[in-house]
This record gives structure tokens, sequence and C-alpha cells, in this order.
């Protein structure tokens, strides 16, 4: 559904991504691992139109996404979620969710939407805290509360970038099982990661970024019998 | 000191005034981070274009009052489009010289046109009468500055507080990118806030036109008092700007009853004061 070919991407002159080709199936649920800084975040902002490629092509659904500004690549059906959680902190929590509504419409919401009564039903701790300021809620709830507020505009793909960051590790199981159920309702899944032990519960593929180039691709099986690319480009 | 009410009444029609010029520009800021330095021209080209709409083509008050807000909202969505988006990717330096040169270019214009001195717009009918209040016979025309002013704000309010579009520039002003991603068509958005702020300076420009008649000078002389508002009332902010406009209006009236040496000083000492004790201003959020 999702196909990226040789994608490179700048800020200003330095030149960030060599190159990078992906590809997303759909129904799956893809971790792309690597370093600090090796252009993971780079990757998923290129996909958005965040920053623009200035070579190379990305595909979703035999539309071309390079050249399309965020809001169309959105209307699309491509969900966003950023690494550190932007909620928008003068708005309430009911209103952040609200802004994820695309076009305030809850249009061709099919079987198994996303809609405001579900989140509150599936996290009945934002539902509580509905009129509060978003940036009062723990970092927990607030990293929910961006992934839902994507889903409310019912994507047919989602790009998570880091979502455990940061969050105790009893939140990240539910930070990761959250997502799990996302993919379970037919979203498409695109995360990054930098923790594997964590992403290797959840993740159907895996790819491998070092330097702004793809150096792996695989399975779980692949990625736990590639014991030197693990070492090289992932472990500490 | 009997006529004090006079003078409170008086502030109010200033403040109010002064409200429908800097809602605009902080509008503008809060949404575009642009200070936008045409604004106050705007205004102006507002209150020269009521002049001939009302003493030369319709002599109709109320057309004015519709049409320039009209004219002024095309201008500036054109403004926004073609030149304002151009500059963006130059930064601050390149807005801040853009709305320069517009102030500059709009203010000769003007003179050029309509010539260098002032032009008295009249008003009949109703609103060119008086009443009674406070047992004071006092100008309709004041008080229904006042109520443009309010009614404007409540509007403002309404829209921010109360609907979809209000969400979303509230969301825009706090993070235009993520709003960007979530699907809205943030240039759009920031093109209708420019366009409607320079309609808003045009609204006032047609109001300021009967009392204070136009003249060449208008913009500076407003310019000056609304920077400090938005100064006061916290960059960005709508309740800021309100409550730094009633406080402006009335420091103004008495200064100029109570030391009218030093009532223009009065203005920079409440600025001094507030940048002091609040730097971000009343209503500012703190960075
Ligand atoms: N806005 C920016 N301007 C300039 N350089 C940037 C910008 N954002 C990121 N970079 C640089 O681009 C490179 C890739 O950054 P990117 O954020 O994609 O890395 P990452 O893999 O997501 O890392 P992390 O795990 O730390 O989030 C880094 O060297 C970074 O310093
Ligand atoms: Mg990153």
């Amino acid at each position: 559904m999702l196909e990226i070919r040789d994608i490179h991407s700048y800020y200003g002159k330095s030149h960030i991504l060599h190159g990078v080709s992906l590809d997303l199936k759909e129904g799956e649920l893809v971790c792309l691992l690597g370093r600090n800084g090796v252009g993971k975040s780079t990757t998923l902002k290129s996909i958005m139109g965040v920053v623009k490629p200035e070579q190379g092509s990305i595909r979703f659904h035999d539309r071309e996404l390079v050249g399309l500004a965020p809001y169309e690549i959105a209307r699309l059906g491509v969900g966003y979620v950023p690494e550190d959680r932007r909620i928008f902190r003068s708005l309430t929590v009911h209103e952040n969710l609200l802004m994820g509504i695309k076009n305030g419409k809850k249009e061709n919401i099919g079987e198994g939407g996303w809609t405001v009564e579900r989140v509150y039903k599936l996290f009945p701790r934002l539902e509580e805290r509905k009129n509060n300021k978003g940036s009062h809620l723990s970092g927990g709830e607030q990293q929910m509360l961006t992934v839902v507020r994507t889903l409310m505009g019912n994507p047919r793909v989602i790009l998570v970038d880091e979502p455990t960051e940061g969050l105790a590790p009893l939140i990240v199981k539910d930070v990761l099982d959250m997502l799990a159920t996302v993919r379970k309702s037919g979203v498409t899944v695109l995360m990054v990661e930098q923790n594997f032990k964590a992403a290797i519960k959840v993740a159907d593929r895996y790819y491998i970024m070092s330097k702004g180039q793809i150096v792996f691709a695989g399975n779980t099986e692949e990625l736990l019998a590639a014991e030197e690319i693990r070492k090289n480009y992932l472990e500490v | 000191m009997s006529d004090i009410p006079v003078f409170f009444l008086h502030g109010l029609a200033y403040a109010g005034l002064l409200f429908l010029v800097s809602a605009g520009l902080t509008l503008i800021f809060g949404m575009m981070n642009v200070l936008n330095f045409a604004h106050a021209a705007m205004y102006m080209l507002g209150a020269y274009l009521s002049y001939t709409i009302i003493m030369q083509l319709t002599g109709q008050f109320w057309m004015a009052l519709i049409l320039c807000p009209l004219i002024l909202f095309v201008i500036g969505a054109l403004i926004e489009r073609f030149l304002l988006r151009r500059v963006h990717k130059y930064g601050h330096l390149g807005e801040l010289l853009l709305t320069f040169g517009l102030a500059y270019i709009v203010t000769e214009l003007v003179k050029w046109y309509w010539g260098n001195y002032p032009l008295a717009v009249n008003i009949t009918g109703f609103l060119s009468g008086t009443i009674t209040i406070f047992g004071f016979i006092y100008p309709i025309y004041r008080i229904f500055i006042f109520l443009c002013a309010v009614l404007v704000g409540g509007v403002m309010a309404l829209i921010l507080y109360k609907t979809r579009l209000g969400i979303i520039l509230r969301a825009s002003v706090n993070d235009s990118e993520m709003t960007n991603t979530l699907g809205v068509n943030v240039p759009l958005v920031l093109m209708g806030v420019f366009a409607f702020g320079t309609a808003l300076s045009g609204f006032a420009g047609v109001i300021a036109g009967p009392l204070l008649s136009t003249f060449p000078g208008m913009a500076q002389e407003i310019l000056i008092d609304a920077f400090v508002v938005i100064v006061v009332g916290g960059f960005g902010s709508l309740g800021g700007a309100i409550v730094a406009s009633l406080l402006i209006g009335q420091l103004q009236s008495f200064g100029v009853l109570l030391i009218p040496k030093l009532s223009v000083a009065l203005v920079y000492l409440l600025m001094a004061i507030v940048l002091v004790v609040k730097p971000s201003g009343l209503f500012g959020e703190e960075q």
C-alpha cells in the first residue's frame, strides 16, 4: 500500500536520507529501528510531506505523495504521530480529539472506525479529563492522546514516531498494546522505535537504518538471527 | 471635575476604536507570528475609502461600513497569498521589511490620490444625534463605536471558543505543523486570518473617519497605541487586547484631563510597568 523508493531528503544543505526504500503491506505493523540521529524521524517526516524529499518517489495506493502538502497527504489517509507528543497545550483533551477529525465530519467511518465515543470507552482516563487542558495530562496519557487524536481521522496507515520514549515500563506496555489493537482494527502501522526488545513483541517486520540508509529488512526470526547486524546497528 | 463621566465615556469610545484596530493586529501576530506594520496603513486606507463612498458616491455611512471591510478583506487575502507567503522563507526580517514597505506604499498612494490634508467625513441621521446620559448630552456616535467593538469582540470570542474553526485557529497558534498533518489546510486558514485582520482594520478606519476625521498621519497616530495595546495585553491574546484597550482608552482620556502635557507619556509608562512586572503582557503566555 505504501512504496517508498530511493528518497533523498535534506535539512538545508545537510543531506540526511541517502536513498531510503521501504514497503508497507496492508495490515502490517512494521518497525523502523536504528540509533540516534540516523534519519528515522526524517523518513516519517518525508512520507508526511513535512520534509520534502528532493528525489525519489512515495506511492500510496497508486498516488504519488512527493510534492503534496501535509494536509493533502493526511486527507488521503496517512496519519502521523510525531515524536515528543505534540499535544495542543491550550486546547482541552476533548478539543484535541476533535482536531483529529478530518473536516469535522463523521462521514465514511465504517465498521470499527474511530469516534470520540469509542476512544472514551477504551480510555476512561481521557474521558475523566476531557475538559482539562491537554498539557495537564501525564506523559503516558499524552502519548495515548496523540495516537488516538490521529486515529480520529481514520487513517489507513499510521506513522508513529517513538511512542514509548520516556515512558515507564508499565505504560510502555499499554502503548504497545494499543498499537497492536490499532493494527487489529485494520490500520497499517509504521512505527519508529529505539528499543527493539519492546518492538519485537508487536511487530511483523523490521527495517534497520544507519546513516540515512536502510541496512536491514526482515521479519522477527531474521532479525533475531542477524546478530552481527544488531550488534553493529542497534546495541549501544 | 464634574464632567468625569464624560471623560469616562470618551475613554470607552477610544477604547472601542483601539480594540477594533488591535484585535486584528494581535490575531495576525498570534496566528502567523507576523508583526504587521501595514495594519494601521490599512486602517487609514479604510478611512479614506469610506470618505469616497460616503462623501462622494453614496452618501451612506452604512454602505461604507459594509463595503470597506469587504474591499480590505480581498486586499488582505492577496497580500498574504502573493507577498507574505513568499517572503515567509526569509524569516521575520523578510516579513518585517515587507509589511514596512507596504505601509509606506499605501500611505504614499493615499496621499497621492486623496491629497495630503484632512478630509472630514460627516454622518447624518440617527448616528449624528445626541442622547442624555448621566445628565450629560452625549454624542450617540461615540457610544455606537463602543457598541461596535463589543459586538466584534463578542463575535470573535464566540468563534474562537465555540466553533470548530476556533479550535483549528487555537490549535494552529500552538503548533501549525501538527495542525497541518491532521488534515487542516493551514495555508488557507492563515490567508483567511490575514484577510480578516485586514478587513477589521478597514472597519475600524470607517468608524474612525467621523470621529477623528481622515488625515495622512492617522495611521501613525493609532499604530503606536495599538502596539502598546498588544504589548500590554500580551501578544496574540484577544482577552488581553480587550483589557488593554479599555485601560489605554481611559488613560488617554483622563490623561488629557489631569496632566495634559504628559498624557502621551502615560501610555508608555503603563507599557514600561507591565513589561517590568510581567514581560509577556497581562494575558500573554509565559514562554
Ligand atoms: N530540523 C532539523 N534541522 C537540521 N538538522 C536536523 C533537523 N532535524 C534533524 N536533523 C538532523 O538530521 C539527522 C537525522 O535526524 P532524525 O531526527 O531523522 O534522526 P532519528 O533517527 O529520528 O534520531 P532519534 O532517535 O534521536 O530521534 C540528525 O543528524 C539530526 O541532527
Ligand atoms: Mg527521531
